[in-house]
């Protein structure tokens, strides 16, 4: 897709340059988890970042909120000389109200520190509510209400201090369907009928629809290190239609961008995660969601091929849940990804059709053959007199290559898909694989 | 408190528009109600007794000796409203002591790196053993005056109520939630916002209960810190102590039971005017995101809310928190860059001067050893205090086996646990020491082991921990657990040791935990008992410290101190730590 603004000469709002954020101490340096992330948001346009769970979206936003501060590169916003300070709010995914304020003084909160005087607060803060439709609601305590309105008090305390910019962390994931819909709505015709002070919203989202439905411009983030991997332009006309076809199609075509990043620098066999050999980071996805999904992709409709957005429907999943699931089956060699559709393998065909102990047998196979870091373990094990071996050292090797966290999450997942396969065993008291109950 | 700095005064919207209503300050609206009578009278009746309580304080210390506490029951009203004032100057100064040291801690990563531990170790000096020093502290700070004897008596309650409140506050700040704190930060709220506004108020429904419970304590300390003897010195405070105090002395079962009464009556009183209220208040600062079907309920909150008297009183409480707004400078602080680490050389200075406090210590306390005790004295206390150490373990595990079962058959029953709630509360708070006098007597009238038969004294007072934690534990388990064990015909012992014990385990530990501590406090007064010329003493370190105090020895008294706090410590790091991680780890129900 092309990347050139379309409208002529629009106005830099934020650049954000060569961004780099480590984790941890600035001592124990690990993988940043951001690197090298480049990026301008311009006047009156909603940017999305798309990328799954733990790609540095959050860590961005929060640089560009001056929440947190990046090891490396700098957040410049432009020059306005109405404003006597780049104003920036935020929306959280947990709405972050606090309980023992009543709505009203929740959405004065933000005034208050701005010293501005009371009597005009509390008429700024009411007409937020009201522009944001609670009124009636002032005096209510955020427990009184239900999920969605408390985002609208989360959405009245942003305005009403009259951002230039509105950053959204995962505004509606905590919301049902139909609520997340309706605030969506609301909020869109907000902008486009001009009657917030905004002028331009980045929204941090896993949902490629919401992505799509919202933005007029996508970025997808990568993991480890989380880097922008695409950008998209969304040129659809507002209002958008899920079913128009080129909606879809441009949603296909992002699933498809989602799942083919970083297959070129990385040899085909090591997958899509990153990391190479015994040192790849594996997504904590459970043996029961890899044989539903090969489940539900052999069975009718969809006879051992299906369109990831068609998958996320029918099984009700992020793309950030469903996108692990997918790749991890890739890698056991049970399916493969080709563009934006998922597509089983013989194995992953005969997978589906066998009883329970034949289907721990293949299952152990792949996960010898293909998953670097249970064959290793397995090997350690059968070398070792005492057929037991700590964790924690398998853990360390994994922390050379990856942050803590990544390292813990990868040999949980090892272990549990170790366990199924009933290729070691672990204990968790004593932190310790052994050989002790296997076939 | 902070939630009303700027109180909002909004009518309902109607179909005229938002209006505000008109400042009205005295006008009132509404005709004189009988609630109004009742907060009048409430008012007026509160103001007279701290005014008459506080004239007491301010007198010579002659006048303890030319009035001296009697055993005529027309005299408790007074003396309990003494003690009850005490009581409360305590809370104050506890809570004051709470906002300080503890958000100093939790905001300064160098002052937690040494007022931690130091509140982990003050927290396991045993109360009693603070007395002899404060004492004489405070009679040098206000020479000749009962103020001087007041004030000791005060910071021994202060030191019962104090460690803990800290602990939890410190705690709290400690985890306030990312999101919370990433609004405050992001709207530049400034510390003294952000503390009023966020800090505060999350912090407070914890504050409230570990004051409930503190307060609940500090009746066990108060009868001894009305009757101070140190060495040849006596000092008695007109309260309900040292009324308890002479009628044991006299050994007068009526003055006995008329100072139970008056406790009674005071715990009942400042339960209901004060204590419920505050939770029933506090409630609304619960950090949840959905209204709990059973809020806490109060007349006297619901009396006080709806009584706009009581508002104006109430102010005065905001009164902190606005004097804390003029010092806070008028400019938003924007988020910025975090402080860049101090150099190696900021940070070697720091070291070296704590290096240097902590040698000074050392020396200053082998100075003083050196100089008055004997490696004798400290395998006698070394060995006192393992004597002491098999009391406490043997009763905490006598202790549970007949409070675990109850606790679960309590807790089981919601109704019941509902009703039990304020009686255990009750019990916990009455001072368990006014039933020592039956326990000399029993042991006399029936020739029995003293080493023995005093030891149960030691957890008279603290049992209830246990019984409560027990309580809590058994009422959490869930629903579908116990009806799976009840499908599945699990019964007898496997129901125990599968489904019970392993869900209450967590809170258990705690409330042994909690026991053993203050197990161990209460050795000072249960391992010496009197009952007027009868004095009982067992062997063991609680003795020790007793015995030193009486003979005013303090190097004894020091040493016994430090290796009880020492044994303390130890037990908790050894034993119950451990316990409770394991416990945390494996059985907390998610």
């Amino acid at each position: 897709m092309p990347s050139t603004p379309a409208k002529p000469a629009p106005r830099a709002l934020v650049e954000v340059e060569h961004l780099r954020h480590y984790y941890g101490a600035t001592a124990k340096r690990g993988a940043p988890v951001i690197d090298d992330v480049n990026l301008t948001l311009y006047e009156n346009e909603i940017v999305g970042l798309l990328g799954r769970s733990g790609s540095g979206k959050s860590t961005l936003l929060r640089s560009i909120a001056g929440l947190i501060h990046p090891d490396e590169g700098t957040v410049t916003f432009a020059r306005d000389d109405a404003r006597t300070n780049p104003d920036i709010a935020m929306v959280f995914q947990t709405f972050a109200l606090f309980p023992w304020l009543t709505v009203l003084e929740n959405v004065e909160l933000g005034l208050e520190a701005r010293k501005v005087p009371a009597d005009t607060r509390r008429e700024r803060a009411i007409a937020a509510i009201d522009l944001i439709g609670l009124d009636g609601f002032e005096n209510a305590y955020p427990k009184e209400l239900s999920g969605g309105m408390r985002q609208r008090v989360g959405l009245a305390r942003a305005i009403v201090v009259d951002p230039a910019l509105l950053l959204l962390d995962e505004p509606f994931s905590a919301l049902d369907v139909l609520t997340a819909e309706t605030l969506r709505t609301d909020l869109l015709d907000l902008w486009f009928e001009g009657r917030m002070p905004i002028k331009a919203m980045l929204i941090v989202t896993h949902n490629i629809e919401e992505a799509v439905l919202m933005c007029d411009r996508i970025l997808v983030f990568s993991a480890n290190p989380g880097r922008v991997s695409a950008e998209i332009r969304v040129d659809l006309p507002q209002p958008r239609d899920r079913l128009d076809p080129a909606f879809r199609a441009l949603v296909d075509a992002i699933y498809a961008r989602m799942t083919e990043r970083a297959s070129a620098a990385q040899p085909r066999n090591d997958g899509l995660f990153p990391g190479m050999g015994i040192t790849m980071a594996l997504p904590r996805v459970s043996t029961n969601s890899l044989a539903g999904l090969i489940e539900e992709v052999d069975g009718t409709p969809f006879n051992g091929k299906a369109s990831l957005s068609d998958l996320a429907e029918v099984s009700d999943l992020e793309v950030d849940e469903l996108l692990p699931i997918a790749e991890s089956l890739q890698l056991l060699r049970f399916a493969e990804l080709r563009g934006a559709d998922f597509v089983l393998t013989a194995a992953g065909r005969h997978y589906a059709g066998a009883a329970v102990d034949a289907r721990k047998a293949q299952f152990a196979a792949a996960l010898t053959a293909h998953v670097p870091l249970a064959g290793h373990i397995r090997r350690i094990l059968d070398e070792r007199t005492s057929k037991t071996a700590p964790a924690r050292r398998f853990r360390d090797e994994l922390e050379d290559h990856m942050s803590e966290e990544y390292a813990d999450e990868t040999l949980r997942t090892v272990t549990l898909w170790g366990r199924y396969a009933e290729i070691f065993a672990y204990d968790e008291d004593a932190d310790q694989f052994s050989l002790e109950n296997p076939i | 408190m902070s939630e009303d700095i700027q109180p909002i005064h909004l009518s309902q919207p109607g179909a005229a528009g938002r209006k505000l209503p008109a400042f009205s300050r005295m006008l009132r609206l509404t005709a004189p109600s009988r609630s109004d009578v009742i907060a009048v009278l409430l008012l007026a009746g509160v103001a007279v007794m701290v005014l008459r309580g506080a004239q007491g304080a301010a007198q010579p210390l002659s006048q303890l000796q030319s009035t001296p506490v009697t055993l005529d029951p027309g005299n408790l009203p007074g003396y309990a409203l003494r003690t009850t004032l005490r009581m409360f100057a305590a809370l104050g100064a506890s809570l004051l002591f709470t906002l300080t040291y503890a958000t100093l801690a939790a905001k300064s990563r160098r002052a937690e790196q040494i007022l931690i531990p130091m509140l982990d170790i003050l927290q396991s000096i045993p109360i009693f053993g603070f007395l002899t020093f404060t004492f004489t502290f405070f009679m040098n700070l206000f020479p000749g005056r009962t103020l001087g004897v007041e004030c000791a008596a005060v910071f021994a309650i202060f030191t019962s109520q104090a460690w803990n409140m800290a602990f939890s506050f410190y705690q709290s700040l400690r985890t306030i939630p990312e999101d919370l704190a990433e609004v405050s930060q992001g709207f530049g709220l400034s510390p003294v916002r952000r503390f009023l506004r966020l800090e505060l108020p999350f912090a407070t429904p914890a504050l409230v209960w570990n004051a409930m419970m503190s307060m609940s304590g500090g009746w066990f300390f108060i009868v001894a810190a009305e009757a101070i003897t140190i060495g040849n010195t006596t000092v008695t405070l007109p309260g309900v102590g040292s009324y308890l105090a002479l009628a044991i002395e006299r050994r007068d079962f009526h003055g006995v039971g008329w100072a139970v009464l008056t406790m009674g009556v005071v715990i009942l009183i400042y339960d209901q005017l004060v204590f419920r209220p505050v939770v029933a208040w506090a409630d609304r600062f619960r950090f949840e995101q959905t209204a709990s079907a059973d809020q806490p309920q109060s007349w006297a909150y619901d009396l006080f809310r709806r009584n706009r008297l009581f508002q104006y009183v109430f102010a005065v409480f905001e009164w902190p928190a606005t004097v804390l707004l003029w010092f806070d400078s008028g400019k938003r602080r924007l988020p910025k860059a975090p402080a860049a680490a101090p150099g190696p050389l900021a940070e070697t200075a720091w070291k070296f001067i704590v290096a240097i406090g902590v040698i000074a210590a050392a020396w200053a306390i082998f100075d003083y050893v050196h100089h008055s005790l004997a490696l004798g004295d400290f395998v006698k206390a070394a060995l006192y205090a393992c004597i002491t150490l098999i009391r406490v373990l043997v009763l905490i595990a006598l202790a549970s086996l007949f409070w675990v079962p109850v606790g679960v058959w309590i807790g089981m029953r919601p109704a019941w646990a509902e009703k039990f709630q304020p009686v255990a509360q009750f019990l916990a708070a009455f001072p368990a020491n006014v039933l020592f006098p039956f326990a000399v007597i029993a042991i006399l009238r029936f020739h029995l082991n003293h080493e023995i038969w005093l030891s149960p004294l030691m957890i008279l007072g603290t049992q209830w921990y246990i019984l409560f934690n027990v309580i809590a534990g058994a009422s959490s388990i869930p629903n579908d657990l116990r009806e799976a064990a009840g499908l599945f015909g699990v019964k007898g012992w496997l129901w125990w040791r599968q489904v019970v014990l392993p869900a209450i385990f967590p809170y258990y530990i705690t409330g042994a935990l909690t026991a053993s501590g203050g197990s161990w406090n209460a050795s000072i007064v249960t391992e010496t008992v009197v009952w007027g010329h009868d004095k009982l003493s067992a062997t063991g370190l609680g003795a020790y410290i007793a015995d030193a105090t009486t003979a005013g020895d303090y190097p004894r008294v020091a040493l016994g101190i430090a290796v009880m706090s020492i044994f303390v410590v130890s037990l908790n790091r050894v034993l119950w730590r451990p316990l409770y991680a394991y416990g945390e780890r494996r059985l907390r129900l998610a």
